[in-house]
């Protein structure tokens, strides 16, 4: 955390914080109130061993266990989202889990968190709160601490509300090869659940749908389901989240760096009744839609009944199913085969998704 | 539930109607489907893939968005970047280019535009925003009208002074009255788009069947209705008849809907209409009536209208008459695609290359 002191700052604001509701431009200065903020606010719900040292850096005495075989795994993500808090989830949850399962993709265990906010002046200390609650109650059922953290405040206007961005580390058993290259015809593809519920949480909260539903982000860290995967079935060649660009955009990405074609069935992908209606509504496609808990799976076939019945047992996990085959064919080609029997070629997300006319 | 959005009963149910449009298929025929919605459903399906090869599937000019000439969418543009302004508009209008420009742009440049999802949404941004003035681009085919007039009846009821719309509405049975006299037309029979007729009724269709000798079937949007409004169509082609038939009976009637229509005919008119990449065709737009054109916004702001410059490489003008495919285009898939479309039938999920280039692809 930034704790660097001084004193003229600290005379210029000499309003103890417990008086403020919200940021001020003064919290982002360094002095006193940048220093109350961190002790009453941010150590207060994150804090640890680690952080509370209150240095400008973590030393990592952990690092001196891991074993000489195990690779370092780094990933880093910033996380904007408007509304900050919608049905199932909100800004904080999503900071943690995003980076903790950008980590697990490698088959690494996350362990540690950095985490960056970018305050508005303007913006409500309840509502800070009201995040890093959330954001602690993600690490621990991640089993990750955040390590350094820092706060920059921005004038209002220039920024929106909060931004937070968060950096993982964690380690993987030097002997993995999971990665997006890996996917090998015969394979198959497995997801652990229903697509697009994130996207259109996040658009009814944005009050985008003109129309009430009960449909819940799906955001959660997932590296306790895929540490269990990975145990029972150790020669996985992909793991991936499907977030922004939705499935269909993830799988032609690994299908354009595995050089195979993916081929997958329509009827079997699950997709929940009212997120479907809604994106009927809309005109827009499940399979395009953001998630933030989900997860591809792609093993050899004769490990496929195995990584299914472990997925399974896991509460992110209970409706994994098969839902396509990777194939020779053409480098970074995905097919889907409709009930109809016809083929449809699918493509990546092109820009934005926009809702259609009538 | 999964991706599918077809029962099983209903997959079975289609493939015996494409059985029996085979069993009846006797010589080529040219059939249009005049909506985007039409053609992106049988590009999602692949209804093309089952069809008798005899059986040739024209995808018409029913894509709002492609057909909204170029002229509207540099007045859009303009009105976008005046200070003061809240720009709404569905949001499949906000990539499409101009000649220079798009929506997406102006927005990047400092433009307040925004995506709405009902005109009334619009109106409610109006009332919420008394010191901006508020624009709605009023795009669509008939189904998109009820909604339009109603929201300046609302906005007139709360004595809106800052809400107004730039009318660029247009209509079916004059740009199917276009297609069949223009020369090179080689459409034999139409499926009319199901949600128009659900407002508007098929009453208008039957003198444009009679008069130049084709069918008309109304049809769904479902891979069953497609596949029977396509069934209907050949059977009239093959028997010699040439009558406006109905294949979406579960939502639309004759007369359609009398409310809706008669909530259109007290704010709309008929006006004439430029249709990018066909041309003025006359009457197939609807302008607002004397008493309510103080809600349009094409007068109301100062426009100036520079030279307009289409892409040189599109071929847009062609696909939506029907006279070329989207993969006849020499630009398709490679100087133009959905990132960085050329021409509006890329952009919109109802234009016919973007449906293309989605499902039919193939590198």
């Amino acid at each position: 955390m930034d704790t660097k002191l001084s004193i003229i700052e600290g005379s210029v604001c000499p309003v103890p914080i417990s008086k403020h509701d919200h940021i001020v431009i003064g919290h982002g200065a360094g002095g006193a109130m940048t220093h109350s903020l961190i002790q009453n606010v941010f150590q207060k719900y994150l804090g640890n061993v680690i952080l509370n040292q209150g240095n400008d850096a973590a030393m990592l005495q952990a690092l001196r266990d891991v074993p000489k075989d195990q690779n370092l795994v780094v990933s880093t993500d910033a996380h904007i989202v408007s509304p900050l808090f919608f049905a199932g989830g909100d800004i904080g949850r999503l900071s943690i889990c995003g980076t903790v399962n950008d980590v697990s993709m490698l088959g690494a265990v996350p362990k540690f968190l950095t985490a960056t906010f970018i305050l508005e002046e303007g913006f409500p200390i309840s509502d800070l709160k009201r995040i890093l609650v959330s954001m602690s109650q993600a690490a621990e059922e991640a089993g990750v601490q955040i390590i350094a953290a820092d706060t920059k405040v921005t004038e209002k206007g220039k920024s929106d509300g909060i931004f937070i961005s968060t950096t993982g580390i964690g380690w993987a058993e030097g002997s993995y090869k999971i990665s997006g290259q890996s996917a090998m015809p015969g394979d198959v593809v497995i997801l652990n659940g229903p697509v697009g519920n994130h996207g259109i949480a996040v658009a009814e909260a944005r009050g985008n749908l003109g129309f009430h539903s009960q449909i819940q982000s799906d955001v959660a860290p997932l590296n306790g389901m895929i540490a269990n995967l990975i145990e029972a079935v150790p020669d996985v060649h992909v793991l991936r989240d499907p977030t922004r660009g939705g499935l269909a955009t993830t799988l032609v990405e690994i299908a354009c760096q595995s050089k195979v074609t993916i081929q997958l069935r329509e009827e079997s992908i699950p997709v929940d009744r009212d997120v479907q209606s809604a994106c009927n509504m809309l005109g827009l496609d499940p399979l395009y839609m953001a998630n933030e808990g989900k997860l591809i799976v792609i093993v050899p076939s004769a490990s496929a009944a195995l990584a299914l019945e472990t997925l399974k047992k896991h509460p992110y996990g209970q409706k994994a199913v098969q839902i396509g085959v990777v194939e020779k064919g053409s480098s970074g080609q995905l097919l889907l085969k409709t009930p109809l029997g016809t083929t449809r070629h699918l493509d990546m997300l092109a820009g934005e998704m926009l809702p259609r006319i009538c | 539930m999964t991706a599918s959005r077809v029962s099983p009963e209903s997959i079975q149910q289609t493939r015996l109607v494409m059985d029996e449009i085979k069993r009846i298929t006797t010589k080529s025929w040219n059939i249009m489907e005049i909506c985007g919605g039409q053609t992106h459903s049988i590009m999602e399906y692949g209804i093309d893939q089952l069809l008798p090869v005899e059986i040739n599937l024209i995808h018409g000019p029913g894509c709002p968005v492609c057909v909204t000439s170029l002229e509207l969418i540099e007045r859009a543009l303009q009105i976008a970047a005046q200070p003061g302004v809240i720009f709404t508009s569905f949001g499949d209008m906000l990539r499409v280019p101009g000649s220079n420009s798009d929506l997406f742009s102006a927005r990047a440049k400092g433009a307040d535009v925004r995506i709405v999802y009902s005109p009334m949404d619009a109106v409610r941004l109006a009332k919420e925003n008394l010191d901006k003035q508020v624009v709605f681009f009023a795009v669509g085919f008939e189904t998109t009208v009820p909604a339009i007039a109603a929201s300046l009846l609302h906005a007139e009821k709360l004595g809106l002074k800052n809400f107004f719309i730039l009318p660029a509405n247009v209509l079916v049975p004059p740009a199917i009255h276009a297609i069949l006299q223009s020369p090179g037309n080689r459409v034999n029979a139409f499926l009319a788009a199901g949600h128009v007729c659900s407002i508007m009724g098929y009453w208008e269709y039957e003198p444009i069947a009679e008069k130049f000798r084709t069918p008309i079937v109304v049809t769904g949007f479902d891979p069953l209705d497609l596949a029977l409004g396509i069934l209907m169509t050949v059977r009239q082609l093959e028997e010699g008849r040439f009558e406006v038939e109905n294949a979406y009976p579960r939502y639309v009637t004759r007369e359609g809907n009398k409310a809706a229509q008669a909530i259109i005919t007290q704010v709309f008119e008929p006006v004439d209409r430029q249709w990018r990449g066909i041309g003025m065709i006359s009457k197939s737009g609807l302008g607002l009536r004397e008493a309510y054109q103080k809600f349009d916004a094409s007068t109301r702001f100062d426009i100036q209208l520079a030279q307009l410059q289409e892409s040189s490489h599109c071929i847009a003008g062609s696909i939506l008459r029907g006279m070329a495919k989207p993969n006849e285009c020499p630009a398709f898939g490679t100087l133009c695609s959905p990132t960085n479309p050329l021409g509006a039938p890329m952009v919109s999920a109802e234009g016919a290359c973007s449906a293309y280039y989605r499902y039919h692809k193939v590198r």
